[in-house]
């Protein structure tokens, strides 16, 4: 038993400590100088683009079952004219942000990952690295800040998309117009509310990002390493947006309750 | 970085008129987990030298190779390049040192997310920094045209078959003019034809540049245009030197093998 529960810690702690240097480098060249606008903007566009169909609808989705299932429950209380108010604090507080990172996690931390990953493999890093260049500055820190960017602006599509979805579901049964529906639902957003939601959807997006270039740049040599990097990129990531999560709420409590 | 070198110099050969040792190479060792690939190597090579390293599939020669360029730290032994020692250096040292190294993978190792154009830029303007985009430009065609690939500057690696890939990775790693040159292979999978232009780009790199180098091959015709010295490998150690003709007269039955394939 021992025998194989020490080396697994072992195993899991060099990881952590290889990450730690990973993070070092990252953060050393994003002050190294020489900071790769083009391909920074070529990293937004193409997560943005690639993850926005995904994200608004299923934040459409998300928003109109929301209001189909808490619908009864409200309306036997009496607080039918709630709805609105409770689908933005949900959406914008929680849902939102881990739907959104949750399906960014799938699409961009997995293709990150695959495009490192095949990068490694066909020698292209170990190419940009002999030649002198320099690969963390071009491929690493372009696309983590190009995914810390691009999740929270993802996430504010988002919300607005999944408010959207609860409007017509509203509509089905009742009939609210399009105006009263956005002020009920504006209205009872307040700072803190919408600020911490923000904040911790940029460390969503590094965490993605980061995971992903981890991942696919430490992958070994071999091709099916690329699926193991795309697939672990995914599964660590996600785990890292619910930690996140926990640890935003409870910092969130502490300094505004 | 080698700058231009005066034209009238371009058709004498070099060969080994300085007898200063570019790469230093003793007792190099290298296992990766109980797998023991380079037991000892020794190589000392000079500058403006070619030496082709022949030797079997897996034997460890791309391994050796990539020591040299920091890419694997050996286990044991002395590598020193230009006199210093390469295992020693930090990460801004040893990116110094790579500008002077150029390196072909075995692979073409093309970025494959850029048009052949973008690959070549690459070196050029994230390497040398260059900003005139007329020199850029200027480097770029000469550098295809040397490839035999002037037209190919807008496709992307895709579309290019295996040995436009290699001539292109060559090319790139050519636009920066290196002092060291490692060739992995560079002339397998191609037809005899091409293969012999890029021996020949070889040598021209030679003696135009003063380039040393270090050509591992399984192409004799290649070994014999460029090689001014061969070492024949097996089993993680070099078993015999010489000059092409010298060991093609060897009396050792195993590097006679190597040579008698081709007949
Ligand atoms: N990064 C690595 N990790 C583990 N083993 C490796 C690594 N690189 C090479 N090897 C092993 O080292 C041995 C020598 O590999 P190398 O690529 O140097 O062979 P080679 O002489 O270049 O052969 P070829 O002519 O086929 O290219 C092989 O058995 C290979 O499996
Ligand atoms: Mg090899």
């Amino acid at each position: 038993m021992a025998e194989q529960v020490i080396p697994a810690w072992k195993k899991w702690l060099e990881g952590i400590g290889e990450q730690g240097v990973f993070f070092t480098r990252f953060v050393r060249n994003i002050f190294a100088g020489g900071f790769e606008w083009s391909e920074f903007v070529r990293q937004c566009y193409e997560i943005g683009y690639k993850s926005l169909t995904l994200v608004g609808i299923t934040s459409f989705i998300m928003g109109l079952v929301l209001i189909l299932q808490l619908r009864p429950t409200m309306v036997d209380f009496g607080a039918e004219s709630m709805l609105p108010r409770t689908l933005s604090i949900a959406l914008i507080r929680e849902i939102g942000p881990v739907i959104t990172a949750i399906i960014c996690a799938g699409k961009i931390a997995s293709s990150i990952g695959a495009e490192l990953g095949s990068m490694k493999v066909t020698e292209q890093i170990d190419a940009m690295e002999v030649s002198g260049a320099n690969p963390v500055q071009y491929l690493v820190v372009t696309r983590i800040i190009a995914t810390a960017f691009m999740v929270p602006l993802l996430t504010l599509i988002g919300d607005v998309i999944g408010l959207f979805g609860g409007y017509i579901a509203i509509n089905l049964t009742d009939d609210i117009s399009f105006y009263l529906y956005f002020q009920k639902c504006i209205a009872s957003i307040e700072f803190v509310d919408f600020i911490p939601a923000f904040i911790k959807t940029i460390f969503f997006g590094f965490a993605i990002g980061f995971v992903g270039c981890y991942k696919g740049y430490n992958s070994n040599k071999g091709t099916e390493s690329v699926g193991i990097a795309a697939n672990s990129a995914v599964v660590t990531a996600s785990l890292w947006i619910f930690v996140i999560d926990a640890i935003a709420v409870q910092v969130t409590n502490l300094l505004y309750y | 970085m080698a700058d231009n070198k005066d034209i009238s110099t371009v058709d004498q050969p070099v060969k080994t008129d300085t007898n200063e040792v570019v790469i230093h190479i003793k007792g190099l060792k290298k296992s990766f987990g109980e797998k023991e690939v380079l037991r000892d190597i020794n190589l000392d090579l000079k500058r403006g030298e070619n030496v082709v390293v022949l030797g079997r599939s897996g034997q460890g020669k791309s391994v050796t190779i990539q020591c040299i360029a920091g890419l694997l730290t050996p286990d044991d032994g002395e590598l020193t390049v230009f006199g210093e020692d390469v295992t020693q250096m930090n990460e801004d040292e040893l990116k110094q040192l790579r500008i002077k190294i150029g390196f072909l993978f075995q692979s073409g190792a093309l970025y494959d997310s850029m048009t052949v154009r973008e690959n070549l830029e690459f070196p050029l303007t994230r390497v040398l920094k260059l900003k005139d985009q007329q020199e850029i430009d200027q480097r770029v065609e000469e550098v295809l045209e040397g490839v035999g690939l002037a037209d190919a500057a807008d496709k992307m690696p895709s579309d290019l078959s295996g040995g436009m890939r290699k001539r292109i990775g060559l090319a790139r790693t050519l636009i920066v003019k290196p002092e060291i040159m490692l060739y992995d292979e560079p002339t397998t999978g191609l037809d005899p034809i091409t293969s012999r232009e890029i021996s020949e780009l070889i040598l021209n790199m030679q003696r135009k540049y003063k380039t040393s180098s270090i050509i591992i091959t399984h192409d004799l015709e290649c070994a014999k245009i460029t090689a001014d010295r061969v070492v024949v490998m097996n089993d993680g150690e070099y078993i015999a030197e010489g000059t092409y003709e010298a060991l093609q007269a060897s009396e050792n039955e195993f590097v006679r093998s190597f040579f008698n394939e081709q007949k």
